[in-house]
């Protein structure tokens, strides 16, 4: 036989057996993981009939109901819980590391990796209604240090957003060099919520990050970007207690939120920022929080560096954040606290705060996972 | 030429004297990735000997009655391949459908075994050695018992030694390595058995 032949032929069986297998996969995927269409009743009234065999959180995305999800449906950031009442199976083992024995009695899953297979009976809170797409284009790009960047976004559909000032929004990254398919990262909001036609983001490039390497290094001012929110239960508490406010980093975005309203509605409160950073080129917005020392009855703006450089001249606090905390605050009594950063910031500041007496209820966090 | 030996020989040699863990090295990523707990290893070990004893299975019969008679045997990296990963795919839907506690316990471990090369490498060696209908599943099956003792072997160790000290440098897969490397030393001493 003719090595052309030889060479046809091979081809030929190596890609027929890989079609026909092909094929075989496929009619499987559509009879045996065919789930057919099944019915999802949220609280009791509203009644969706969707596609079956697929995750509860990308099923309920599909309906424009926005569950919030920082890690995008990979099972490791746990906020996408939803209550189900009827209709789920067994816990997955991918759940059962998120989900308290307290939960469990409550029917508590995560939604990203329980598959709808059957007709559920589900439960969300009625905040969540009010989440929407948003179609948006940045309008301005601003390094504020060598690895955070200030995201101005005009909101173009639908135009206006409504959100307390401390919330997040999740931030769709399209298809690029470092991503196969979209992914969505949570970024708090760093904007006044009183004007509801623009927010703001500030956003820390991470290394290897997805969505960090795409906004610092491919996203344009006039590119279109779609993000869903509002979400998340870190917000200003109204009461006359004196703030705390301990934030460090991109971890800004959200307490510069709640000062720029509190200026705004001329809050009386007593209120003290201890920002944490290593270096002086790790400050940043210094200017903006003087200005708001002037505008706002009692406010004090206190950076402290852990790691100042000799060339920074610096002086200011210097230490751990915690140890300035301590030292700058009389006592915990009448005090809200309000934090964001990491875990493993979060929770010396927290065992600090006890310390001093202001109670665990009186700790409001935003943990950057 | 075929080998004028034992099924039960076959099996025992598989799982002892010729570890496909131990002995030829294969299987060695989600070995060490998945080794930390007894239950999660009890998990993918079923999962793999399943996969391996079926697979072998399946893809002798489509060396036998479709490669050869084509002369196309060069071909069987490939297709055998494609015929595992179809495979897995075709089972993983079955058990989801089927039974969700099957499909809890081993269901989310099949796509991870897909690539995994000890499936590929027992597929590959029983037509090296010529096997029969008979020998090769019995192979297979062997293969995957050995290659699940030894993960679980493997997970008890790791899991006594969570509160060892370990050198910094050797934490993880280091130190995982060197057990692996002194458990394939004590299988040796099973040769000369068979």
């Amino acid at each position: 036989m003719s090595p052309v032949l030889l060479y046809i032929i091979g081809v030929g069986v190596a890609c027929g057996i890989t079609t026909i297998l092909a094929v075989l996969v496929v009619v499987a995927d559509s009879t045996i993981a065919n789930y057919g269409e099944v019915k999802i009743t949220i609280n009791g009234e509203k009644q969706l009939t969707v596609e079956g065999g697929k995750p509860l959180l990308g099923t309920l995305k599909e309906e424009k109901i926005f569950i919030p999800s920082a890690c995008g449906g990979r099972g490791s950031c746990g906020l996408c819980k939803c209550k189900v009442l009827k209709g789920a199976g067994g816990y997955l083992p991918t759940e059962l590391p998120w989900i308290s024995e307290e939960e469990k009695k409550q029917g508590i899953r995560l939604s990203c990796q329980l598959k709808v297979k059957t007709d559920f009976e589900i439960e969300i809170p009625e905040e969540l209604f009010n989440v929407k797409q948003y179609e948006t284009e940045v309008t301005s790009l601003r390094d504020l240090t060598h690895d955070i960047r200030e995201v101005t976004l005009k909101l173009l559909d639908p135009p206006e957003i409504s959100y307390r000032a401390g919330q997040f929004i999740q931030f769709e990254v399209p298809e690029y060099e470092l991503s196969d398919e979209p992914v969505y990262r949570a970024y708090s909001m760093s904007s006044c919520p009183s004007d509801p036609t623009r927010i703001e983001l500030e956003i820390r490039l991470v290394p290897n990050g997805i969505c960090t390497t795409y906004v610092h290094k491919y996203l344009k001012v006039g590119d279109r970007v779609i993000i869903n929110g509002p979400y998340g239960e870190f917000f200003l508490r109204d009461t006359d207690a004196d703030i705390i406010f301990i934030a460090g980093g991109s971890g800004m975005a959200p307490i510069k939120s709640m000062l720029l309203k509190m200026a705004e509605e001329n809050n009386p409160r007593k209120a003290m920022y201890f920002f944490g950073a290593r270096s002086r080129r790790d400050l940043f917005l210094v200017e903006e929080m003087k200005a708001l020392e002037e505008k706002l009855p009692d406010f004090t703006f206190i950076p402290a560096l852990s790691q100042p450089k000799p060339e920074d001249h610096w002086e200011g606090e210097s230490g751990l954040i915690t140890d300035i905390v301590e030292r700058r605050v009389e006592s915990g009594e009448n005090k809200e606290a309000y934090l964001c950063g990491s875990p493993g910031m979060i929770d010396a500041c927290v065992k600090v705060l006890k310390k001093m007496g202001v109670p665990e209820e009186k700790i409001y966090y935003d943990k950057f996972a | 030429m075929h080998r004028e030996i034992g099924i039960f020989a076959i099996f025992f040699a598989a799982i002892f004297t010729q570890n496909i863990l131990l002995t030829y090295y294969l299987g060695m990523c989600s070995f060490l990735a998945v080794s930390r707990q007894v239950k999660t290893s009890l998990g993918l070990g079923t999962a793999v000997v399943f996969v391996m004893t079926s697979t072998s299975a399946l893809n002798w019969l489509v060396y036998r009655f479709l490669l050869v008679p084509l002369e196309l045997t060069y071909l069987r990296f490939i297709v055998f391949i494609v015929v595992i990963a179809c495979f897995v795919q075709i089972v993983e839907m079955i058990i989801e459908r089927v039974s969700e506690v099957l499909y809890a316990a081993l269901g989310i471990f099949l796509p991870l075994i897909t690539v995994n090369c000890a499936i590929l490498g027992v597929s590959l060696f029983m037509i090296i050695r010529d096997y029969t209908f008979a020998q090769s599943v019995a192979y297979g099956c062997g293969s995957g018992l050995g290659w699940m003792l030894a993960i679980l072997a493997m997970a008890g160790i790791r899991q006594k030694m969570a509160r060892s000290r370990v050198p910094k440098g050797l934490e993880g897969a280091g130190i995982t390595l060197i057990v692996a490397g002194i458990m394939a030393l004590a299988f040796m001493g099973f040769s000369g058995v068979i």
